[in-house]
């Protein structure tokens, strides 16, 4: 396969399937991106994906793999590990990512300084098991990421339950939160985990005098009405179902598609147990897809 | 030959009716298996494979973390029912372990493990069903799973076996054959030729080597067009289904149940 240069097919380009060991170009005209090497002056697939270019950088986009944070992403994570002065998270990522005590918000002022006794009970904010939001502040040397928690945005997820699909399936978009009309709050982490929960108010979230640490590192889930956990239920295996058919996900999809099970009177699990019902669903959001 | 079996007959088939560089039937199945980051069904004959690859993740124990590369970490399981005898098998067995290893050094210096300093690639081999090409199976079945899993490598690794009988070399033998015949495995990389591994078990005569040799890197390049197929089949249906309003590729996506033969010169 070669890539022309001469004729603008940056189209023809995108669609192209490549797999690993096949030639893509000439190393002396283009310059080597991700999923591609360079053995004897040519430029070669490392991975099976789509072939991208822009200008002269050749890159394969794999369309199954893990996560490749950048900074600024928003992710959803779980604690495995509680270290020195940092917890090691969980998310979805090549490695572990980091988060720094001095990245959380520490009871008692949103600025303060960290004191000893913020080390000695670092799990009364996060234990192994928690779950999290938070945003990629940095990298390491080695490529594991830095985790930062300071917004009233970020902290512990409670009242919902946890979504995994392929990374590629999020886009990068203006907001990852999002309320849906249905009573359920969503969090679209770009490491393709996802949180499903019950609608906290605007004002509860924020607080009055702007940070709660009691609310914020709580444990305790609140009051879920019936209505509400099969809300939550459905949108989740209204992800499930969209996920397994590879459909990428935004909060316009997942609205239309709740909407769509609801006014067909499927039950919560037909989703998941009838493979007509999943498949009618997929063509019915399709009309509502973003365009990649 | 004191077999009761005749191996190759006087019109030159096979016990089971192939010729002599005939590969069995092939099927291949890449969709997704449960929490995996990528896994492959391999089916060759009555071999049948399946291996599931996780990673590159975190790994489990901090001993086994190498500060500039991935570890590759290769679990293989065989179902106590694969063989006609049943016969249960500890993760201790030396047999199982021996896989392992050759299944580890085959792909060590084909997945680009320095672009994931401390990380760690597992690879776990379930063994469904044996009959003959085993380590071969296991090694074109991780191939697929590291390459669905997005794992960057140089190339495919496409083995095969091969034998010889008196002085007819065979291909991808059967338990059978393998039992009567000396045989060789051999995993090639198709694009440079290069070899990665080469197993000999057991005794055969040196002016027989080069030819056998030659004949399993040519089917190595003959399985990799198959391969190459159905990553291609199955990387589309996924790109189609993200792109339009198509529904991806339905769970089973079994590809290639064709025969192959490769002329007998």
């Amino acid at each position: 396969m070669e890539v022309d240069d001469t004729d603008g097919g940056e189209t023809s380009l995108r669609s192209k399937i490549t797999s690993p060991g096949e030639s893509l170009t000439s190393s002396q005209a283009f310059m080597r991106g991700h999923g591609t090497y360079v053995e004897d002056d040519e430029v070669i697939a490392s991975v099976a994906g789509t072939v991208e270019r822009v200008n002269k950088l050749i890159t394969v986009r794999p369309l199954q793999t893990r996560y490749n944070p950048e900074v600024g992403d928003l992710v959803v994570g779980r604690i495995t590990e509680v270290a020195a002065r940092r917890w090691k998270v969980d998310a979805n990522s090549r490695q572990d990512a980091v988060l720094m005590l001095s990245s959380v918000n520490l009871p008692g002022g949103v600025q303060r300084r960290k004191l000893e006794s913020d080390e000695l009970q670092m799990r009364t904010f996060f234990e192994e098991g928690d779950l999290l939001v938070a945003e990629v502040q940095a990298f390491f040397a080695d490529g594991a990421m830095s985790l930062h928690t300071r917004s009233l945005k970020y902290g512990k997820l409670r009242n919902g339950q946890l979504v995994t699909v392929p990374p590629i399936l999020i886009l990068r978009l203006k907001s990852h939160f999002y309320s849906l009309p249905c009573g359920v709050d969503l969090i679209l982490g770009l490491n393709g985990y996802i949180w499903v929960s019950k609608h906290v108010k605007d004002n509860e979230q924020e607080g009055e005098e702007g940070f709660d640490a009691e609310a914020v590192y709580s444990n305790q889930n609140d009051e879920i009405d019936d209505a509400t956990r099969a809300a939550v239920a459905r949108v989740s295996n209204v992800i499930r179902v969209l996920a397994a058919h590879f459909v990428p996900l935004n909060d316009t999809v997942l609205v239309e598609a709740y909407e769509w099970v609801v006014e067909q009177e499927y039950t919560v699990k037909d989703l998941l147990l009838r493979e007509d019902v999943a498949d009618a669903l997929v063509s019915a959001v399709a009309t509502a897809r973003p365009d990649l | 030959m004191g077999s009761r079996v005749e191996i190759l007959n006087d019109g030159g088939y096979r016990s089971d009716g192939r010729r002599q560089f005939e590969l069995r039937d092939i099927a291949i199945d890449l969709s997704r298996h449960g929490q995996a980051d990528g896994s492959a069904m391999y089916t060759q004959g009555l071999t049948e494979v399946l291996v599931t690859v996780f990673g590159p993740r975190e790994a489990k124990l901090r001993s086994q973390t190498i500060h500039n590369r991935a570890n590759i970490n290769v679990e293989v399981n065989i179902a106590a029912f694969s063989t006609g005898e049943r016969r249960k098998r500890s993760r201790g067995d030396k047999r199982i372990l021996e896989l392992g290893a050759a299944i580890k050094s085959t792909f060590e210096p084909v997945i680009q493990t320095h672009l994931y300093p401390r990380s760690q690639i597992d690879i776990f081999v379930q063994v469904l069903q044996q009959d003959g090409g085993l380590l071969s199976a296991a090694i074109n079945a991780t191939t697929l799973a590291l390459i669905t899993a997005g794992i960057p490598l140089f190339d495919y690794v496409c083995a095969v076996s091969s034998g010889v009988h008196s002085t007819h070399a065979m291909l991808d033998l059967t338990t059978l054959e393998e039992n009567d015949v000396p045989h060789l495995t051999v995993a090639v990389m198709p694009r440079t030729g290069k070899i990665t591994l080469v197993t000999l078990e057991t005794r055969l005569h040196s002016d027989r080597f080069e030819e056998v040799f030659r004949i399993a890197c040519e089917a190595g390049k003959v399985l990799h067009e198959e391969m190459r197929n159905a990553i291609k089949a199955r990387t589309s249906a996924l790109a189609r289904a993200m792109g339009e309003g198509h529904p991806a590729g339905a769970p089973s996506n079994r590809e290639g149940d064709e025969d192959f033969e490769m002329g007998d010169d």
